[in-house]
Order: structure tokens, then sequence, then C-alpha cells
């Protein structure tokens, strides 16, 4: 009898990160067994105990880097994987501790720790793109988990995942949402935002806060303006821009043409 | 003099990046550190001139596992500073997502995290090749949960339906209905989960801890109450400061919490457990009694019989909550922003976490502390390691090393939240 096909090897790796992304992996309780099944889990720490070594077939990153360690390790994930997917705002903008790009991160560890100099950081929170070549990347803060099943699938199959990089506008014209911006005047950055999350606020009656981070080629500045026409500030606008995906480049400069 | 040293350089089934390390010098030992390696991220120095409004869901993002309890403490916090109360369905409301939490939170870590420990597997995958029915049991069971925090706040992770004052939308009796028929189901299976915990080996190992938790007078704790201890304190949640004190020690970059007076404390089920246990549901009681559970567990190896009691607590609740909702006629309190302090401490799944903002006149946060339980119990980790892992030295290494990382996982410590993850080294000599 021939032999079964070997499973692919799949590890995943934390930098720094909420763990939320790769949480969402355990929170597909309907097809986790499955992906079990299809994949051989040779590192994930989160669940287990058990390790493989490399090379991985498929390195799912979660986290930026922040320290001059992770900044090396890195480079070795790189080398040990055929296929390097970044999930979550943090690998691919570098998450919501980016804010530091535009800071003092000197000040920052002043603030939070008694003793700064215990304490190993680097000046920024940068992308894993910045640091090595990534294959795919799987936007959201969190990602989706549908979505996550789909880049799966389709690694799987060997085909390019469906991840449509349309405005989160779509969604929410497919779900047959009214416009919170039009009927409301609620501030919303769904022009701007990469789909993938299902128009999850709107549908709540909240305007998008951009937490897939930037579409395609956005129009930041014809939302800006909508967004003053609605009464914003220019500090407000500025914080609507700098959360999760502040280092993502078409946020990170319309936050800064809002600047003081 | 002979040493031996027991090292685990990045610890499995905890939510974050920690390790350990254990110096043993002539059968004794002598060191035991939990060493926080998670890379820091700075969440109070990025809240600076933030809107109180943002808190929620910036400090939501501090853990991916209990994004609720973050966004639940930043809540009552900023309400406390803005002179603001949420009470009735919002109140009601509030309490069921954090049911939602809990269910989801303590199943992952029971069945997902903990129990191989118990049963002998390196994670519930292995674990899932011998054991299927049981896997599957508690991946329906924590996706009860979740489908509470999916329904009332959008999403699983990161949810976005919680604001300061209330919520954006609320639920219409008629959406909440299904979730209490599929609840029912879920609660038959965390009464299953009590009493297939409750007959696991346990190791013989008991301390006189300090615990502390949230405490209120009716109810099991959630969101309100006083800050309690079975040592005597009795203190509102403002008063925090002048009991408790944060140091920086050199091997982690969580910061450490002890009590004013010297020593450390436990937070989380146990200590929920022993100071509110005559405010359980009936039912949960019951099942804890029939689990051998006395009115206090002082074993943390049996913190997972605790954590099944909670996760049948919260379905329990939940339907109760569910039947008993009325909607309410608007899904926020209306709030103007003022100058003011505020203190916020709520029960994660894995215990208190306390918020402090300090606001400006237009609602920029001026200042914010968060206090995370999982650095909160890293002294109390440490101390255990010291105290049990002398009883297990004449194990080989590496099921010495096994036995401290469960030692730890007893605490289901989140280490993204205390910063993150966990190497043992254990130095024998």
């Amino acid at each position: 009898m021939a032999k079964a096909p070997r499973k692919p090897k799949l590890a995943v790796w934390k930098f720094a990160s909420c763990d939320g992304c790769q949480l969402s992996l355990l929170d597909c309780e309907d097809e986790l067994l499955a992906v079990a099944g299809a994949v051989d889990i040779a590192y994930f720490p989160e669940a287990t105990r058990a390790k493989v070594g490399g090379p991985y077939d498929l390195s799912l990153v979660e986290g930026s880097v922040t320290t001059p360690h992770d900044a090396e390790r890195i480079q070795e994930v790189r080398r040990h994987s055929k296929t390097l997917v970044t999930i979550g705002a943090c690998a691919t903008a570098g998450g919501i501790q980016a804010l530091r790009n535009a800071a003092d991160v000197e000040d920052y560890l002043a603030v939070v720790y008694a003793r700064p100099e215990y304490i190993k950081t680097l000046a920024t929170s940068t992308p894993i793109a910045d640091h090595v070549p990534v294959d795919f990347e799987l936007r959201g803060c969190p990602i989706s988990k549908r979505q996550l099943i789909e880049v799966l699938s389709a690694f799987l199959a060997g085909r390019k995942p469906v991840t449509p990089a349309h405005s989160v506008c779509m969604e929410c014209k497919l779900r047959g949402n009214v416009c919170v911006m039009v009927a409301h005047g609620t501030p919303c950055l769904g022009p701007a935002t990469h789909a993938g999350c299902g128009a999850i606020c709107p549908s709540y009656d909240r305007g998008c806060y951009g937490c897939f981070g930037p579409k395609e080629t956005p129009n930041t500045e014809a939302l800006s303006a909508g967004l003053s026409a609605l009464g914003l500030e220019k500090r407000d606008i500025r914080r609507l821009y700098s959360t999760f995906n502040a280092g993502a480049a078409p946020f990170r400069d319309e936050a800064k043409r809002h600047g003081d | 003099m002979a040493t031996r040293t027991i090292k685990v350089d990045y610890l499995a089934r905890v939510e974050g990046e920690a390790s350990l390390k254990l110096v043993v010098r002539d059968g004794r030992v002598d060191q035991a550190q939990l060493s926080i390696f998670e890379p820091p991220r700075f969440f109070e120095a990025m809240l600076r001139d933030r809107d109180f409004t943002e808190a929620p869901d910036i400090t939501a993002r501090i853990c991916g596992i209990c994004p609720v309890a973050y966004q639940m403490s930043s809540v009552h916090a900023m309400e406390n500073a803005l002179g603001v109360t949420v009470d009735g369905p919002l109140r009601a409301l509030r309490r069921l997502l954090y049911c939602g939490e809990w269910i989801e939170s303590h199943t992952l870590h029971v069945y997902m995290l903990h129990a191989p420990d118990f049963l002998g597997y390196e994670g519930s995958v292995e674990m899932a090749r011998d054991h299927g029915d049981l896997v599957r049991r508690g991946l329906d069971l924590k996706k009860a949960g979740n489908e509470i925090v999916a329904l009332l706040g959008g999403r699983e992770i990161h949810p976005i339906n919680v604001r300061v004052g209330g919520f954006y939308r609320v639920p219409t009796k008629r959406d909440l209905a299904p979730l209490a028929e599929r609840l029912k189901r879920a609660r038959e299976a965390a009464l299953a989960t009590v009493q297939w915990t409750a007959g696991f080996d346990f190791p013989d190992r008991e301390r006189d801890y300090t615990f502390v938790s949230v405490s209120h007078p009716d109810e099991y704790p959630f969101n309100e109450g006083r800050i309690v201890s079975n040592r005597g304190l009795d203190i509102a949640t403002a008063d925090y400061d002048s009991h408790f004190v944060e140091s920086h020690e050199q091997h982690s970059t969580a910061l450490y919490a002890q009590m004013r007076d010297g020593g450390s404390y436990l937070l989380g089920p146990l200590a929920r457990y022993a100071l509110n246990h005559d405010r359980l549901r009936p039912l949960a009681r019951e099942a804890a009694r029939d689990a051998g559970l006395g009115p206090v567990c002082r074993n943390p190896y049996r913190s997972i019989v605790v954590r099944a009691v909670e996760v049948l607590q919260a379905c329990d609740e939940a339907i109760a909550l569910i039947e008993a909702y009325e909607e309410p006629d608007h899904p926020a309190v209306a709030i103007t922003p003022r100058a003011g302090i505020g203190f916020g401490a709520t029960e994660a799944p894995r215990g208190m976490l306390f918020h402090r903002y300090r606001l400006d006149d237009d609602g920029s946060i001026a200042e914010a502390r968060i206090i995370p339980p999982t650095s909160q119990n890293q002294a109390s980790i440490e101390e255990d390691l010291a105290n049990y892992a002398e009883g297990f030295l004449d194990l080989p290494d590496e099921a010495l090393r096994h036995r401290c990382e469960q030692t730890v996982r007893n605490y289901d410590p989140c280490i993204s939240c205390a910063t993150h993850f966990l190497r043992l080294e254990v130095d024998r000599g």
C-alpha cells in the first residue's frame, strides 16, 4: 500500500501582541479538530507542549517586532518556514504599540516601569514585513476566524486566499445596513477601512474604528473632510486614525496631517 | 554542594511568554523564579491624552483572552470618575457578557490548557485522539460562552459593543431567547465537567493563602463590590493603593503586586470561591459539594474543579439573566465629560483586574494605572513553586519540569496581560 502523503507542518509564532489572533484558531470550535487532522501542529506553544523541529510548511506569525531579540528571532522563523503568513494588525501594521513610533520610548518606559534599565525594547514597533519577506498578510484586530479558515483551506488546496481588499462600506451594503455616517452623523472609518470583519460596528449602531487597517488605495483625505463636516476637531480625527493600525502608512500620514 | 538547575525556557499552554527557573541546593529549593519576557507594550503610556471613551477598546487589546474584563474594569472606572451609575437591564447585560467570557476562558483553560496535565497529554489536540468526545464537549461548552460574547459584543475577541455608560446597541428579548436554550445544553456540559475534573488525581498540597477578591452582598462577584480578603481586609476599590503596592524585579517585564503590610496574595477562582461561597447559585454550590469541595479550597491543583464550578455558575446565571431581561429604553446612559479620578475592579476569569484613571476637564485621560491579575499572582506562583517543588525533587528532570509547569498553569496565568510566557530552568547543581 502506498504511504499516506506527509501532512504539512504548521507552526504558530508569537511576537508583541495580545494573543487574540492565535486564540482565533482555538476559537474555531467547529473546525479545530478538522484542522488538526489536516495538518501536523508542529509548534503552537499556546496549545501544546509538543514540539517538532523545522522546517515548517506553514508558519502563522502573530505580533510585531519591538525588541532587539525579536528582530533576530523573526529572521530565524523565516529561515525555517516555507510559507509565512502574518496574522493580525500587530504583525501586519505594528499594532496599537506602534503608537510609540511617534513618541519618545524613554518617556513611555518611565511612565510604566519603576526600573526602566531592566527593560530591553526598541524605539519602534514594526510589522513583520519590514523585517522579512511575507507570503500573505491577514488583516484585523483581531483577525476574523472565518478568514483564518479560508487562509488555511487555501494553503492546503495550493491556491491564493480570497480576502477582498475593498472597504467596509461594501460589507455594510451587503448586510443592508443604513449608513451610520449619512443617516445618523456618526463618525465612521468604514470608507477607508479594509473589509473582512463583516461590518460589525455599523451593524451595532456605531462607526467603524478601522481595526482592519486601510483598504487598498483609501481616500483618507476625502474621508477626513467628511469627518470635519460632522464637527470633529483635528484632535478627534487624529485619535480616530491612531489606534490598532496607527503604523499603517495611510492612517499614520492622515493622523500626522491632523497633528498639533 | 550539590546543585541542580531545572529550566523551562518557554512555558507552553499559558497565554504569553514566560520561563521558569528552579535552583536546588542540597535537596532544598534555593530559588524559584518565574520570568516574564513578554515584550512590554506600554499601555499606560499610550492611554495618556486619549479620550475617556476610547479606554474600553484600547485596553481590550492588552489581552485577547479576557478583553471583556478590560472593557468592564475600564468602563466602571470611567463611570466612577464621571459620577455615572449604570443599573437595571444595562447592568444585567454587562453581567451576561461577563458570564460569556468566564465560560469561554475557563473552558479553554480546563479542557485545552490544564486537563492535559492530569491525563498525561502534551495538549488537547493530542488528548482528542484518545478522548475525542470529551474534547468535543469542551469545545461545544466554550463555544456557548463565545456565542454570548459574539451576540452581545459583536464578536468573540475584542468585542465592539461595550461603551462607557452602557452599550451601542442592546438586544431584544427575542434576540436572546435562542441563547437561553443553547445555554441549557451548556449547563449540562458544565455539570458533567465538574464531575469529570473532580475525579482527577491531585497532588496533596495546600498553603494558607491570603485570598483577595471583589465581593458583593448578594451576588457572586463580577462587576462590582468591595475588595475583601480572608484576613479581614474590606475596602472600597478607591482604597486599593493604600493596601497594595507594585514593584519591579529585574527578571520580569511584569510588575509584582504585594500587600503593603508585606506578603503575597492569591486572586482568581480559589479566592472568589472561598470568599463568596455562600453567594454561588444553589446548582453550583451543590455541584461543588458533590465534587468534594468544602467551602474553602486551598489546594491550587484543584483550581480546575473550582473553575468548572464557576463555568456552571456562569451558565446558570446567564440563563437567569436572559429570562429576567427587559429591554432598556436607551442603550447607554448619557455622560458629560469632567475632570476626576475613577477606580474600577472587576473579576477577570483569572482574578481581580484593577484600573485607575485621572481625567482632565474635557474627558482626556491624564493618567492611567492598570494592575492585571497575573502580576498580582506572580509572587504567589513563585511561592508555590518554592514550597511545592521540594516534595517533587525525587522526580527526574523532565517529570519535575512538567510538574513545575503544571504548578504555574494552576493559575491560568495570562502573561499577555501581565505583559507574557514561561521557560523552566531547574538548577540542581
